[in-house]
């Protein structure tokens, strides 16, 4: 027979460390239907008959967190066959609240108290079996960190689902119990004994989720009601406040009786730590330098190291094994270049390449008078197109050149990227044309592109576990609270949105750190507002091709982004969809203590490998029909694949041409600009592919300028949106956010450049006016009450 | 009536009452703050809100405006 078992337990009680020794690798990670709170289930190891549930950190099972509701709900119509209780033992009163809730539900429960370690080194001392006794239901000591008592408490949950009962012990003053009876009398004969008393209790605390899924007759409801309200005038207070007290009153109780600390109110070294951390003034510097390291890890080095040997070496031509022979080769490399590229002809080419204006000239004559030819080779491969538009076409000397030069393969180990091995195969395999450039142009370009993230994210997810399971991620929202509630934002928001000025794909899925729903999908939806690493080169174009490569434009870029958020925060604050759930900021900040490595590389694989799981689906496919729509195309009035298709005669160039009128109002209503936007759903810096400098040019500063803003604030790449997907899971909640971007995107361009036209003195009559009426609605949104949150409804 | 939000840094103080009603009070009370427990401040936030406070033995951020719905001594 299968055995289930349901772990519960508080928020940093170990409850993850433990699952983990529990279950070993044997697990699967997803999400509770529909929300985006994370599920876990695994076997337990060497009992493949037992499933082990792990359901969310929650304090008590009050009707008003979606947490809270999901686990009840769990444990009411699942019915687990037992559960296993883990508690702080160093934090046994609040953690004990939960367990008096738990053992009323008819479940057998066993309780762990954990960090048994801990209370042990305090010299604080638990007596099990008088707590066990006064809980009524098994208690094991356990240390979930250095695996002790892990398989004791294991074989406990096991032997109690299977042969007793847990029949809780603990009774509420005389009135209570009065008005508990009568309930059941009245309105819960029909249900299993063992669940009688959760309901009850749960109805006295008129609780209207359970209410509505009882049906009871309006008649006993009324007379129900009369008893609740003798008990509330009879204790002067509400019900579910009656309740509540009286089981911290039972702990308290308890515990006198279990439990003997030896030295109550020292300062621990937590305690020592957290006064230097949050001091009021050395916690924003703090806050700061700890910001700066994470993004210096993850996005400037290590970061960048492992994205440009996926984006070169691993899907690109190859890279040296180990780096061996890389040096060495690139030291050749210039040599033969001084000799052989960067002849006078050439230099002379760049030269007045830089003389015109011509964007990336710079760059590239920078890489020849600094003797670096990996900078040149880079410059190149990012201009030299730019340059041949421009008239100074530099790429028949460096091609005819590079046939001579040195071979990669003589340095070191050369392993060749994953495109060159496919080619090669498929040349093997005489394969056609069009397989030849869905597999390396479609598959391998799009996933690559998008794969090529992962590396970064590891690195930043490994930072992340760190942060969150030492204790710092709490202060964090500490500290940031009061700035980033305005904007409907939590404290932890802090987080993505810096992550996001690296990359959007890492940023959205640091949003999992936020505990509340609401705040968590306003983060998800705001973060890639931010102009990511993508967005730079479309920043850099823009300025160069026609603001003269003046110093505000990227600082701009910035601070729109970092406006869309607040004003998006503030907007959709204010909406129905993310009012309501009035739950207050009651946050514990739990004690510091050092994470182990495995639970951080754990954490850091469950996160990497969902996002890749997503790559696999939504991106390659979204990928296919790219690569499909763009190589397929009418050239002649003949239907043709070309895999070299000028964009204009593609399927994409066509759907483009008709899409293009809705970007007239915002001044860039035509086909290459259309087209490129389009695929910027790819990658942002594909914008600037498709979008050459000569584009620009025949373009207007404020339409350069609008273009700009929309790309900016649009919907982020395919590999965002599958994070998005992958962290909202709801297609309908995916949807809203990608909506509501391009939505956003498509205004603010249209303010700016009709009311632009309009002050430069080229205003278009309609268009001022809907700009303006635009600004209007958008200042009625902003500066509109707050829709008042109905206090007793929960989210879900 | 004196709230907790008008207790200072440092300051011992025990609960008398919760104010306020549903979600809010509910949780509050979830996290043991209730009638009759001792509550230490320990330290406000460097943006002058959220507030630490010490309660059965474990440290507690609240906001000033929730504080406030917490009648004390």
């Amino acid at each position: 027979m299968n055995i289930r078992i349901a772990l519960v337990g508080n928020p940093n009680s170990g409850k993850t460390t433990l699952f983990n020794s529990l279950t070993g690798s044997n697990q699967f990670v997803g999400n509770w239907p529909g929300v985006t709170v994370e599920k876990k289930e695994g076997k337990l190891k060497r009992r493949q008959d037992v499933t082990v549930t792990d359901l969310p950190g929650i304090y008590s099972l009050s009707p008003y967190t979606l947490e809270e509701v999901i686990s009840r709900n769990y444990l009411i119509n699942e019915r687990p066959d037992a559960i296993l209780n883990i508690v702080d033992g160093s934090n046994l009163e609040r953690n004990l609240y939960l367990t008096t809730q738990l053992t009323e539900l008819g479940i057998p429960v066993v309780v762990a108290v954990n960090m048994m370690d801990i209370v042990e080194k305090n010299g604080d001392k638990i007596n099990t079996n008088e707590l066990s006794r006064q809980l009524g239901c098994q208690v094991v000591e356990i240390s979930a960190l250095k695996g002790k008592g892990i398989a004791e408490a294991a074989e406990a949950a096991i032997f109690a689902a299977q042969n007793t009962k847990t029949v809780p012990m603990h009774t509420f003053s005389g009135p209570v119990e009065h008005a508990l009876a009568h309930i059941e009398e009245a309105a819960l004969h029909d249900l299993p004994e063992n669940s009688q008393r959760w309901y009850a209790i749960k109805i006295f605390e008129r609780d209207k989720k359970v209410l509505e899924s009882l049906s009871i007759a309006p008649e006993v409801l009324e007379h129900i009601e009369q008893d609740i309200k003798n008990v509330e005038n009879e204790l002067d207070d509400d019900a579910e406040s009656i309740i509540t007290n009286e089981r911290y009153v039972y702990i308290s109780s308890i515990i006198k009786g279990c439990c003997k600390k030896k030295n109550p109110g020292g300062l621990s070294v937590s305690d020592k730590i957290d006064k230097v951390v949050t001091n009021r003034f050395a916690a924003l510097p703090i806050f700061a330098a700890v910001m700066f390291l994470v993004y210096f890890i993850s996005v400037t080095t290590i970061g960048t190291w492992a994205t440009d040997w996926t984006n070169d070496g691993l899907f690109g031509d190859g890279w040296h094994l180990f780096g061996i022979g890389s040096g060495e080769y690139s030291d050749d490399m210039t040599e033969y270049a001084k000799s052989n590229i960067w002849t006078d002809e050439l230099k002379a080419a760049v030269s007045s390449a830089v003389d015109a204006d011509i964007v990336g000239a710079e760059d590239i004559m920078t890489a020849i008078e600094e003797e670096d030819f990996d900078a040149f080779d880079e410059s190149y491969a990012s201009y030299s197109d730019a340059l041949a538009e421009g008239g100074y076409d530099i790429s028949g000397i460096v091609d005819g050149a590079m046939e001579n030069a040195p071979d990669t393969a003589d340095y070191g180990v050369w392993v060749p990227g994953i495109p060159v091995l496919a080619e090669r195969g498929l040349s093997a395999a005489n394969a056609p044309d069009w397989l030849n450039s869905l597999i390396i142009d479609g598959i391998i370009g799009g996933v690559g592109d998008v794969l090529g993230f992962v590396p970064q994210m590891l690195v930043l997810f490994i930072l992340l576990a760190f942060l969150e399971s030492c204790g710092y991620m709490a202060r964090i929202a500490f500290v940031m609270d009061r700035i980033f509630r305005k904007f409907g934002l939590s404290g932890k928001s802090f987080i993505p949105m810096l992550i996001g000025t690296g990359c959007g794909v890492p940023g959205v899925m640091a949003s999992r750190t936020i505990e509340n729903e609401r705040d968590r999908r306003m983060t998800i939806m705001t973060t890639t507002f931010i102009p990511c690493g993508a967005k730079i080169p479309i920043i850099g174009l823009v300025a160069a091709a026609l603001f003269g490569n003046a110093w505000w434009v990227a600082p701009s870029a910035y601070f729109i982004g970092v406006a869309a958020i607040v004003i998006s925060g503030i907007i959709l604050k204010k909406t129905k969809l993310f009012s309501g759930d009035p739950a207050p900021f009651v946050m514990e900040l739990p004690a510091y203590h050092w994470p182990t490595f495995g639970n951080i590389m754990r954490s850091m694989w469950e996160r990497g490998y969902s996002f890749i799981r997503k790559a696999g689906t939504i991106i390659l496919l979204s990928s296919i029909v790219i690569w499909a729509t763009s190589c397929f195309g009418v050239i002649d009035g003949r239907f043709v694949f070309d895999s070299e298709m000028e964009l204009e005669s593609s399927i994409l160039g066509i759907i483009g041409g008709v899409v293009s009128y809705i970007f007239i109002p915002l001044g860039f209503g035509n086909i290459k600009a259309t087209i490129a936007t389009v695929m910027g759903l790819v990658a942002k810096e594909e914008v600037v592919g498709v979008f050459g400098v000569l584009d620009f040019e025949s373009m207007t500063q404020l339409a350069a300028y609008s273009f700009l803003i929309f790309n900016l604030l649009c919907a982020p790449c395919f590999a965002a949106i599958g994070a998005i997907k992958r962290e909202m899971n709801s297609a309908k909640w995916t949807w809203f956010a990608i909506g509501y971007q391009c939505l956003f995107a498509y205004t603010i361009s249209l303010i700016v450049y009709q009311l632009g036209n309009l002050f430069t003195g080229n205003g278009n009559v309609i268009g001022s006016i809907v700009a303006f009426a635009l600004v209007v609605f958008m200042m009625f949104m902003l500066f509109r009450p707050a829709k008042k949150p109905e206090m007793k409804k929960a989210t879900h | 009536m004196k709230t907790l939000r008008q207790a200072k840094i440092g300051d011992k103080v025990r609960v008398v009452k919760l104010h306020g009603e549903g979600a809010v009070k509910r949780r509050i009370m979830d996290m043991g703050i209730t009638k009759g427990v001792e509550i230490t401040v320990r330290k406000v936030a460097p943006l002058g809100d959220p507030i630490e406070i010490s309660i059965r033995g474990y440290e507690l951020s609240i906001r000033k405006a929730d504080a406030e719905m917490i009648e004390i001594e």
